[in-house]
């Protein structure tokens, strides 16, 4: 049990190569290099992070008063729509697939993504589509107010065009999303090295395999429905519009058909991501390979048959609300599986306490909050009473936020290094995830208790008896905004004058730390070889050809390679 | 697995279900329980909330453990034990969750199967599309077959079949953003509900525009109201007092302001309220919205039964 390894990975490797590598002026060009376009939807998500981080904040002083005194309610929802549609359309889904752009072809020793003009027009179709997304703030009659969800009747009579800049631009940025899916299936599939089976992919492969396969399979359905929308919005046609004759309700399965796999498609990167960083940084294989592996399709799978937990409430019948509790509940065991996996990965490791693993210790104590809430809403009972009220928001934010969110920083701090060749301040790191930490836990934590009293979601005006936690919240979401500059200051300063990373800082085993930092343009010197499976950590005895052990390999091609 | 010492697992065992089921039932999260379904829900969510604080606890307490425990050493370079799985322990982290979510699925299917969700009576929704068919040259929807029951659309036990009692019926609307509750026994309209304490009530529900949720949080019930569409809910309050009544859903800019009160009676006070209003709206009677149909349900449809394509028999099923 105590077996320890000696490693001689040099570390010393400064990583500075004389190949040829990209220049800032291709970042703002049409590339088809998967690096290029991986970090170009990373600042991208990035800055639309802060602009609706900013809304939020904007939404959360109002709240700090139980009278809209702030903005006007109009304007509120406005901002509500769209502050939920900025952080999972232009945030989180985009980051998620700039992590994947960037790393998979890395992971599976290919040069590039398999179609790597689609990949660069899967990424411009988002810029455009969030400058659109944002200029129906200017209208008239101001942007969506009808929630990210944009049920209709309400999304049929408030804002029209508002709503139809809305509808247009989610369809612009579903496409986009598809044909980056259909990229990393092939990919993933495809275009691994010849070495490597299935079986010895890395997990953020198989995580992403996942994550493509709902977006296939949900996203088509989400455009059909809001083009059905879109015609009742513009040409009075009543698919939706119950004064024509229509049907609300079938709206809304239509669009949690999509909605609800969206949510692991916003999550399963990440849990990808985290697998990545927990084995390296613990130094210890990741446990349990194959059920975490698995877990995400069984997640994937049983994440199409849950949508109508969305629905308990509304017009859905009694037993079709007991199938789909019961679907919802069974998605907690291959859940708990990965939870369970991640810790006896740390436990008895070598824990390097460092940005990329605070953020990913923050990713499991708060997800594990989310994720138990979870199981509490997919008991109709308790969700006929909590549904549509604070408790959800806090819910999903600890989802989403702490999941998604803590997920994607470690994520960032982990390959920081690989991306830019330079390394991160772990000072400021710490530090941003300290306020991160304590800000996210002040600002959604009280909103379990308001929704339970009675507080519902989605309103700009509500009973004084909830002002002392809307306070606290607001305080909180004050402390979170603060946490985002010493995270930008620490990334602009490191990328410009951090110092120089080498090619394996973290003497990780995945491929992608076998190349140079950053990568060259065409990934990696000379055909990668596959000498030890991505978390053979700890084994001293596995050999490749009889006499050689792996840290002999990982010697001898990191010098084979500078 | 490098587990403590057995002494100290079932102490820690032992503390750990004691403070979860010490909060399982002392969380104060929720508002006073205004009906035995309330009640019922609260056990459940008590039975959850154990059951959560107990994860919590191992969970974290694994993690905070070994951030202190299995800190790298400042120099250390060598790896951990390389243990990639356990199959037994696997089993068992699979297991429990699973009879875990079991057991939750069939006390929720229990407690709501209470509450009369599975109750088919409870509502009948024939859908919106098959009347629009029935009535393609009037595209607003005027009518609900109760004949055609097919999907239980809401909460709560069959009119009638609890204790025996007849329940209080009340029609609501939803509109942006006001509810208006009609009493069709007393021909009351009101935008505050009242009803006396331990008599049934029924809900029969309504959207006038958009779509709104009718929510009582002190009695732990919901139903989304629906343009086009009649939903129930269907409880028993046991408490005598005064409850908000919100929308859930939202419905416009104003949604956070709609809300009004339901006041739960004794039967005398209940009564009270109900003459006091009556009489109000017989003083002014030309003013009164409410238009009372002299008509039953047979004879008022029958000048448009050519029309619809109803036979007579049909008509005659109509009759209450």
């Amino acid at each position: 049990m105590s077996t320890t390894v000696e490693r001689n990975v040099p570390i010393a490797d400064t990583g500075h190569n004389q190949h040829p590598q990209r220049k800032w002026q291709d970042y703002f060009g049409f590339s088809t290099d998967h690096k290029v376009i991986g970090i170009q939807y990373l600042t991208t998500a990035f800055i639309f992070y802060l602009i609706g981080g900013a809304l939020a904040e904007v939404m959360r002083t109002e709240l700090a008063t139980p009278d809209p005194d702030f903005v006007q309610p109009e304007f509120y929802n406005q901002l509500m729509t769209m502050h939920g549609s900025i952080m999972l359309f232009l945030w989180i889904i985009p980051a998620g697939a700039g992590f994947a752009n960037y790393l998979i072809p890395l992971m599976i020793g290919a040069e590039d993504m398999a179609f790597p003009r689609l990949n660069g027009v899967a990424f411009w179709m988002i810029p455009p589509g969030g400058i659109f997304f944002l200029s129906s703030f200017f209208l008239d009659t101001g942007a969506a107010q009808a929630g990210w969800t944009s049920y209709p009747p309400l999304s049929l009579v408030a804002s029209k065009w508002g709503e139809e800049i809305w509808i247009l631009s989610v369809l612009l940025l579903g496409t986009s999303s598809i044909l980056g899916a259909i990229n990393f299936v092939t990919t993933i599939l495809l275009m691994r090295m010849p070495d490597m089976d299935i079986h010895s992919m890395p997990l953020f492969c198989w995580a992403m395999l996942a994550t493509s396969a709902l977006i296939i399979l949900g996203t088509p359905v989400l455009a059909a429905a809001l083009i059905l929308l879109s015609f009742d919005l513009i040409a009075g046609t009543a698919f939706f519009n119950p004064a024509g004759g229509g049907d609300p309700i079938v709206y809304q399965h239509m669009f949690w058909f999509y909605s609800h796999p969206a949510v692991y498609i916003m999550i399963l990167p990440f849990f990808g991501a985290i697998s990545e960083i927990i084995p390296v940084h613990a130094r210890k294989p990741i446990f349990g390979y194959r059920a975490i592996a698995y877990s995400s399709l069984a997640i994937s799978f049983l994440g199409l048959i849950v949508w109508a937990h969305h629905m308990f409430s509304s017009g859905t019948p009694g037993w079709l609300r007991m199938f789909f509790m019961a679907t919802t509940m069974i998605i907690a065991v291959p859940t708990g599986i990965k939870v369970f996996s991640w810790c006896a990965t740390i436990w008895g490791g070598k824990v390097s306490l460092n940005s990329a693993m605070l953020f990913a210790f923050g990713f499991l104590s708060s997800f594990l909050i989310g994720g138990l809430s979870g199981i509490m809403l997919a008991s109709v009972p308790f969700d006929i009473h909590v549904h549509d009220t604070y408790f959800i928001v806090a819910h999903f934010h600890y989802v989403l936020f702490g999941g998604a969110v803590f997920g994607l920083f470690a994520a960032v701090y982990h390959w920081f290094p690989k991306m830019t060749g330079r390394m991160v301040n772990e000072t400021w790191g710490r530090i941003h995830f300290i306020m991160t930490f304590i800000g996210f836990n002040i600002t959604f934590l009280p909103m379990h208790p308001l929704g339970l009293q009675g507080m519902n979601r989605r309103v700009a005006l509500y009973d004084p008896q909830f002002q002392t936690l809307n306070i606290i919240c607001t305080i909180g979401s004050y402390v979170l905004a603060l946490s985002t500059f010493p995270f930008l200051i620490n990334i602009i300063w490191s990328w410009l004058k951090g110092k120089q990373a080498p090619r394996n800082p973290w003497r990780a085993l995945t491929l992608e730390w076998q190349t140079a930092s950053p990568p060259i343009i065409e990934n990696f010197e000379e055909q990668p070889v596959l000498w030890a499976g991505p978390y053979d950590y700890g084994i001293d005895t596995e050999t490749i050809d009889g006499n050689e052990t792996v840290e002999d390999m990982l010697a001898t091609v990191s010098a084979e390679g500078r | 697995m490098n587990i403590p010492s057995n002494i100290i697992t079932l102490i820690a065992g032992v503390a750990l279900t004691l403070i979860s089921l010490w909060y399982g039932q002392n969380h104060g999260l929720l508002p006073i329980a205004a009906s035995s379904d309330a009640g019922d829900v609260d056990e459940l969510f008590n039975f959850m909330m154990t059951i959560a604080t107990g994860l919590f606890l191992i969970v974290e307490g694994v993690l905070v453990y070994s951030l202190f425990k299995f800190r790298r050493r400042q120099g250390d370079t060598t790896d951990g034990p390389p243990i990639e799985g356990n199959v037994p322990l696997e089993i068992v982290w699979t297991a429990i969750p699973t009879v875990i979510v079991f057991i939750l699925a069939i006390y929720s299917f229990e407690i709501y199967n209470r509450m009369g969700g599975l109750d088919p009576m409870v509502a009948g929704d024939p859908g919106p599309n098959q009347l629009a068919h029935a009535h393609h040259h009037a595209p607003q929807l005027v009518a609900l077959d109760p004949q055609k029951q097919n999907i239980a659309l809401g909460l709560g036990v069959s009119p009638g079949s609890k204790q025996g009692i007849e329940p209080l019926e009340i029609k609501v609307n939803g509109i942006q953003y006001a509810w208006v509750f009609t009493y069709p026994e007393s021909g009351v309209i009101s935008g505050e509900i009242h009803v006396p304490v331990n008599r049934p009530v029924a809900l029969t529900m309504t959207g006038g525009d958009v779509i709104h949720a009718f929510w009582l949080p002190e009695f732990r019930i919901k139903q989304d109201v629906i343009p086009g569409r009649e939903t129930k809910l269907v409880f028993t309050p046991n408490k005598v007092g005064q409850y908000p009544v919100i929308c859930a859903e939202l419905c416009g800019a104003y949604h956070g302001g709609m809300k009004t009160q339901l006041y739960v009676q004794t039967q005398e006070e209940y009564e009270q309220w109900i003459r006091d209003n009556t009489f109000a709206m017989n003083e002014n009677t030309d003013q009164s919205p409410v238009a009372v149909n002299p008509t039953s349900n047979s004879q008022f449809l029958a000048p448009y039964a050519q029309d619809l394509g109803v036979n007579a028999d049909t008509l005659a099923q109509l009759k209450p």
